[in-house]
């Protein structure tokens, strides 16, 4: 909203300090002169779901602040979501916003001497242009990993999960595995079981003759 | 097949968590990391008592934060840290909800809500030239104004409404000359006096109309002989000054428009003064107070202008402001300190004989003397007033005294950390169990049980509270011994009041504090400020039953040539060993690598004239130093001339008493940057007790390469002096940024690069063979990260098995800090969202673990990212070979994962640095961040790869265990009768 500043704008205290700075009612625009030879940049921070009410962000913005190239001037946010530098001079500047839970790209604003209040405000993250400097987050930010919900394959990947898993085949999937054998094999096998006595690891080694 | 399955499972997580993040469950919060937040040394307090609710004292600080704090517990309700450049001046509350903070030398008005802390309005005053900022807040005016509150600065005089923080009128008074030194509403009357000086020899003031700001009246009157300090209101037409000489004192009485001057003499009043007399700026109707070199008078103004001495108190008596009681009466405060006790007197201005209050409190004496005090009153239930009073002490330290007590204490010293430095803690001794074993095997069961509801989110709200209940309780975190893992450390603290402080690693408690003497005021060191923390004594092997020590390095005073004061403190008690007083100049400290029998480490102090001076002054540290002087080498950084200098020991220095542990030392090179196009803006080195595992990288292709780890190499990087002015001064044209390796021994420069159209500040970090730093790029408007990697190229043929076979290989060739290395250099930049405040590095024992960088943001919160993220062969389409080596596809911009944020969602306000030491456990590294606030957390930069976790499961393996014994015992049963019946048949 800042760069061309309606006159109908409701914050009208927003309106009366400008025009205090700038000395003349008539400018809309969010650069204005000083009479310092500085400008002064205004813009809002917006964030979707509280800056539609206006008034009454939540507890959680009331911290956020605004930085000028990387820590020069630190300001505050008003209960509007506006906030303002002054006495800035011509150049590029950089403006962060610092908001906890919220991931705010820095924007780029040109000040120029040669065409006052002509905004030129850009994303540096994405390049994306704005036409008046009201900044919204990009995104969201959670901090903490979110807790699964109770879930039985949770469990069964667990390696405790896997070793009881693994039991269960043995035990109750085995047996079965061999009943369905030929019975005719499992004595087969049981009688060379009883030949050979203890099985040694000669019988398993593919190649390995018979020793007895 | 199970084994298959198992096996790929396993497969599966560990590819899952390829890239490592510090994530961390919400309820994990305070498991292994504390946050305590400060607010830094009170500047200005004003309470805020009179209506019903919660009792509130509003503060600012040294530290620029204004913070609202509870009055019953000093807990922080609300807090703002503003920015370095905009220094509250004044703080008062308008309207009984609004606090009202004056900054920036009066040029920035802001209205906060109490009961919240948000921001109201803000109002920007732009003065003409720079000059006192006022502020007045009147009480009760009669007059139909939105409530105006009356500021001076920038040499104007403005009404502002406190509603809305419009502008009413403004009064330049830069025609006028005058600088301003009070702002004065008389009770009931609708005239601001503006009351001040002009030229230094000319009283003036000025009556000015509340309502438009127009002008009165004006008188004044020459004074020939110039003002020292400033003017002091004694009643609405009274005022007094002191004379430039500081030896007169000046009375001057407004009476029908004529100004009448009247000159005592400061010795004839009090006798035995010199010629440091002041004014005491503490603002009592009818009296005011002069500070003398041995003591304070109260002098009376009487009716008549008389003046009267009325007592006489100690110089090191503090002196509140005046405290409006009822019926016009006030009252003010004064702070004695005694031994290990203070006493406070209330008294009231009419009645100055005696003491309304008098009491006595109890003070540990490592808080020092008592810096401020500010009162504030209370009605009794028999009517009569009470009082409480808010002292500040030497240690930076904020006390709520009542009825002769300490209501609460807040350690806000701690809020200005300058060097930071750990110690272990003391072993367990045999035979004494400090931990408390479980209480009953239930107990313990019990409490697995809750942490396996928990993990299966079957727990309800109240059990979830049990749990993190048990967590954080767990004793085994804040004992005071050693442990295996090495979690358990001190983190020993040196703050700007020259308070040195132990924390616990484990819960953040203050473990010992002392106030050290060398860096106390004193005769001899006016301006003392702690510099420099370093590790003293480790025992180890030999001195075993010597608890380890810390030497403490300061200046007394601001100028690098100001002598230096030093002091040895032992780590477990925090007992002044050894206090060296003001001795020669320190410019550097250099722990040397070597130790004496009782492994007190050498250290080397360098003063201003290139002497060095050899610390312990034994004569066994003088013969280790001796023997190994000739590979002593150390460099000196001259920013403001551009010269880089190597340094070596030439021999004993010639003075006329001989010291054997002075040496000269003689300069090997120099670097000189042109100062037209190159000034020095960031240095950084390694750290010396980084440890690194192995020289060999390999890479894909099974390759090899050798990291060239010299711990010789200096970072410094350099901008076009037209850039290093901040952001949006330069055009890209005109900036140039130019990073440079060099070599401290030999002076050589291993590698120059530059990066057109860039600019500071930077902010980098150097371990092992790469150098991380963080730069502003002009022409993309973004901020980037870019990184060197040094590898040693002398060493790169030995990949050829035959020459190894042969012998033809140079592995045993000794390495030589002298001789020219081969090196290739790789580098590769990024961009990055954040501006940077401090950047840092993990380190681990024994530098196997992966490294992760530590940023600290803007928003002071630190980011760990992977150092793969920086690895100068990343490439745009990785091969197959290098896909399984780890290394990631080049992005043009660093990713900013949130769940990264070691800090998660608490802020460092005021971050100023990060610190890094690693556990005994080769997988963890513990780190600490600090600023206006203290943060403590343990890293695992590839997770904990060798322990189990904090929140193993040891319910659901012993179950696991338990139903396989069962299971064992049913089958065997099972198979025991299926024989039976096998045989029966």
């Amino acid at each position: 909203m800042a760069v061309l500043r309606r006159s109908q704008t409701t914050s009208s205290s927003l309106l009366v300090q400008l025009c205090f700075l700038s000395l003349f009612c008539s400018s809309s625009l969010a650069i204005t002169t000083g009479n310092g030879g500085g400008y002064t940049i205004n813009g809002q921070v917006k964030i979707p779901g509280f800056g539609a009410k206006g008034f009454g962000l939540p507890v959680k913005t009331n911290n956020a602040k605004v930085t000028l190239n990387g820590g020069q001037r630190v300001t505050f946010l008003k209960p509007d979501g506006y906030f303002s530098f002054h006495n800035v001079p011509a150049g590029t500047h950089l403006i962060e916003v610092d908001a906890i839970g919220y991931f705010f790209s820095p924007v780029r604003v040109d000040v120029s001497a040669r065409n006052p209040g002509k905004v030129q405000a850009a994303l540096t993250e994405n390049r994306r242009g704005l036409n008046e400097l009201v900044l919204e987050p990009l995104r969201e930010e959670q901090y903490y990993e979110i807790r699964e919900p109770f879930n039985i394959m949770s469990i069964v990947k667990s390696p405790m999960g896997l070793m009881i898993g693994f039991m269960v085949v043995v035990v109750f999937l085995m047996p079965k595995l061999v009943e369905n054998m030929d019975p005719e094999e499992i004595r087969k096998a049981q009688e060379e079981m009883r030949n050979q006595g203890v099985p040694s690891i000669a019988n398993l080694m593919p190649g390995g003759g018979r020793s007895n | 097949m199970a084994m298959a399955m198992k096996l790929s499972l396993l497969l599966l997580f560990f590819l899952s968590s390829l890239i490592p993040t510090f994530s961390l469950f919400e309820d994990q919060v305070g498991f292994m990391d504390w946050h305590q937040r400060y607010i830094g040394k009170v500047k200005h307090a004003v309470f805020q008592t009179q209506k019903a609710g919660r009792k509130r004292v509003v503060v600012s600080t040294e530290e620029n934060v204004i913070a609202s704090l509870d009055l019953r517990r000093g807990e922080i309700f609300w807090r703002h840290v503003l920015g370095a450049n905009d220094v509250v001046d004044k703080i008062d509350i308008a309207l009984g909800k609004y606090v009202i903070t004056l900054s920036s030398e009066g040029s920035i008005l802001r209205a906060w809500n109490l009961p919240d802390g948000q921001m109201v309005w803000e109002s920007f005053l732009s003065g003409s030239k720079p000059s006192k900022a006022l502020l007045t807040v009147p009480a009760n005016l009669k007059v139909d104004l939105d409530s105006p509150i009356f500021v001076y600065g920038g040499a104007c005089l403005y009404a502002i409404s406190s509603i809305d923080g419009e502008i009413l009128w403004k009064k330049d008074f830069t025609a006028e000359g005058i600088d301003v030194h009070q702002l004065l509403l008389p009770d009931g009357s609708d005239v601001v006096h503006a009351v001040g000086v002009t030229d230094l020899s000319q009283f003036d003031t000025y009556e000015i109309d509340v309502r438009n700001g127009e002008l009165l009246k004006h008188v004044s009157a020459s004074f020939p002989d110039g003002i020292y300090g400033e003017i002091l209101p004694i009643s609405s037409d009274k005022f007094v000054a002191l004379d430039a000489r500081r030896s007169v004192l000046v009375l001057i009485s407004i009476k029908d428009g004529q100004i009448n001057l009247q000159q005592t003499h400061v010795s004839d009043l009090v006798h035995g003064s010199s010629g440091n007399t002041a004014i005491l700026p503490s603002k009592l109707s009818g009296i005011f107070s002069v500070i003398t070199d041995t003591f304070i008078a109260f002098i009376k103004v009487t009716n008549e202008g008389k003046l009267d001495v009325m007592e006489k108190v100690d110089k090191m008596v503090v002196v509140s402001d005046a405290l409006p009681l009822s019926e016009g009466e006030q009252a003010f405060a004064l702070v004695q300190h005694g031994e290990s006790k203070i006493h406070l007197s209330v008294r009231l201005v009419h009645d100055m004989s005696s003491n309304h209050l008098k009491e006595t409190v109890k003070m540990d004496h490592e808080r020092g003397f008592v810096h401020k005090i500010f009162i504030n009153n209370y009605v009794r239930t028999d009517r009569s007033h009470g009082f409480r009073a808010l002292i500040v002490m030497e240690d930076h330290s904020l006390l709520l005294l009542q009825q002769g007590e300490i209501v609460w204490s807040r350690d806000d010293g701690l809020a200005s950390v300058i060097d930071v430095t750990t110690s272990e803690l003391p072993v367990e001794k045999l035979g004494v169990s400090v931990s408390k074993v479980e209480h009953s095997l239930f107990e313990w069961l019990k409490g697995h049980m809750l942490k396996l509801k928990g993990t299966l989110m079957l727990a309800t709200p109240d059990e979830v509270a049990a749990i993190q209940k048990i967590r954080l309780q767990s004793s085994e975190k804040s004992k005071m011994t050693r442990d295996h893992n090495g979690f358990r450390r001190l983190l020993i603290v040196l703050t700007r009041a020259g308070k040195l402080f132990a924390l616990h690693t484990g819960d953040g408690r203050v473990v010992w504090s002392s106030l050290l003497q060398s860096l106390r005021k004193s005769d001899k060191c006016t301006d003392p400020i702690g510099l420099k923390l370093h590790q003293w004594q480790i025992p180890h092997h030999h001195a075993l039953d010597n608890n380890p020590s810390v030497l403490v390095v300061g200046r007394c005073g601001l100028s690098l040539s100001a002598s230096s004061a030093m002091s040895i403190v032992d780590a477990y008690t925090g007992k002044e060993l050894h206090n060296m007083g003001p001795a020669h100049s320190t410019v550097q400290v250099i722990s040397l690598p070597f130790s004496d029998s009782t492994e007190q480490q050498l250290h080397l102090l360098i003063d201003a004239d290139k002497r060095a001076h050899l610390y312990p002054r034994t004569p066994e540290a003088a013969e280790i130093f001796q023997r190994e002087s000739e590979n002593v080498y150390w460099y000196s950084v001259e920013a403001e001339a551009g010269i880089l200098r190597g340094y070596a020991v030439k021999g004993s220095c010639n003075l006329e008493v001989p010291n054997e542990y002075c040496f000269e030392t003689r300069n090997l090179w120099s670097i000189v940057f042109p100062s037209e196009s190159e000034k020095i803006i960031a240095t950084v080195t390694r750290k010396a007790n980084e440890v690194i595992h192995t020289q060999a990288k390999v890479i894909a292709d099974e390759d090899v390469m050798y990291k060239y780890i010299s711990k010789n190499i200096l970072f410094v990087a350099t901008v076009s002096p037209k850039a290093s002015g901040p952001i949006g001064s330069a055009t890209p044209d005109e900036s140039l940024l130019v990073v440079h390796l060099v070599d401290t021994v030999t002076g050589r420069i291993l590698h120059r690069m530059s990066h057109s159209g860039s600019q500071g500040p930077v902010h980098a970090v150097l371990s092992e063979n790469w150098v991380v730093y963080h730069y502003f790029n002009l022409r993309a408007h973004r901020y980037e990260i870019s990184v060197i990697e040094i590898y040693d190229q002398s060493r790169a043929e030995n990949k050829d098995v035959l020459k190894l076979i042969v012998g033809k290989h140079n592995l045993t060739a000794p390495v030589s800090s002298y001789s020219r290395p081969e090196v290739t250099i790789k580098s590769q930049s990024y961009f990055f969202t954040h501006s940077v405040k401090a950047i840092s590095v993990t380190s681990t024992a024994k530098g196997i673990t992966s490294k992760h960088l530590l940023i600290g943001t803007l928003g002071d919160k630190v980011l760990a990212l992977d150092k793969r993220f920086v690895d100068p062969r990343r490439s745009l389409n990785p091969t197959q070979a290098e896909k399984e080596e780890g290394l990631l596809p080049l992005t043009d911009a660093l990713p900013i994962i949130p769940q990264s944020y070691i800090t998660h969602a608490f802020k460092v306000e005021g971050l100023r640095g990060i610190e890094t030491v690693p556990a005994k456990l080769e997988s963890t590294t513990l780190v600490f961040a600090y600023g206006v606030d203290l943060f403590f957390t343990r890293l695992a930069p590839s997770r904990t790869y060798d322990s189990l976790t904090e929140d193993f499961n040891y319910a659901l393996l012993l179950l696991t265990i338990v139903a396989l014994v069962v299971a064992i015992f049913v089958t065997w049963v099972l198979s025991e009768r299926k024989d039976l019946q096998d045989k029966w048949r």
